[in-house]
């Protein structure tokens, strides 16, 4: 079961939490990636995502794929949300559920980490006095 | 075929340039003023010729941390040759999560 969506509404956790459910489970690991209010001291006021949508598809389906490979996790949701986010929103949910608890964390801190690194979204933050891409620069 | 009409094709063939296509994202958006826009590009170039000429043409691409470029909703190493029909997209840092 790898179920990967990319939407332009609210993320659900219970969602994720049930598409991962399998009786053999025996640990069940959810990241919630939520936007925060400040960036090095800086008073954040909402965030934009936009995403190169086929791809950031394909990409997060390879990261369930190698999750699947690597530590047996075939039951995994990744859901990574897109437009304008308000503070405390969740932004991303990765939920994985494995037969021992140790893949489960293994699989998902990978698919996070990895996910930050290739897959096609980005993100704006808004300030009260400007916005800017976040990690374009160096 | 004579050889003359050989030469002509041969010629045609190196000498031809095609109109790209091109997506832009994210910051790559804002450095292009828009969300696509069409490059003319001498046949088989290449993902790296691509990305010398975006630096050429504007220059800001220089200044990002890095940018990737997708074909066909792939990663392109620099090698990998573009056709006309391809599905090219500047991928500027992502940032996801």
């Amino acid at each position: 079961m790898i179920d990967i969506q990319l939407k332009d509404v609210p993320l659900s956790t219970e969602e994720c939490n049930q598409l991962v459910a399998f009786a053999g489970a025996g640990g069940t690991v959810v990241f919630v990636g939520t936007v925060r209010d400040q960036t090095k001291g800086k008073k954040v006021v909402r965030l934009e995502f936009e995403a190169y949508k086929p791809m950031a598809i394909s990409e997060m389906r390879k990261i369930a794929e190698v999750a699947k490979e690597k530590w047996s996790a075939d039951k995994i949701a990744i859901h990574h949300r897109v437009g304008v986010l308000d503070i405390g929103e969740i932004a991303v949910i990765i939920a994985v559920a494995t037969p021992h608890r140790k893949a489960a964390f293994e699989a998902c801190e990978y698919a996070i980490d990895t996910l930050k690194e290739t897959v096609p979204i980005w993100k704006k933050e808004i300030f009260e006095d400007g916005e800017v891409w976040v990690a374009a620069h160096p | 075929m004579n050889a003359f009409g050989k030469y002509l094709i041969i010629a045609n063939y190196y000498f031809y340039e095609m109109d790209i296509e091109i997506l832009a994202f994210g910051i790559a958006k804002d450095i292009v003023n828009g969300s696509s826009f069409t490059m003319q590009l001498p046949a088989e170039s290449t993902v790296g010729s691509l990305k010398a000429q975006l630096c050429a043409t504007y220059p800001d691409f220089e200044r990002l941390a890095s940018f990737a470029i997708a074909v066909n909703e792939a990663y392109r190493q620099d090698d990998y040759t573009i056709s006309d029909k391809d599905e090219v997209v500047i991928i500027p840092p992502v940032s996801g999560g």
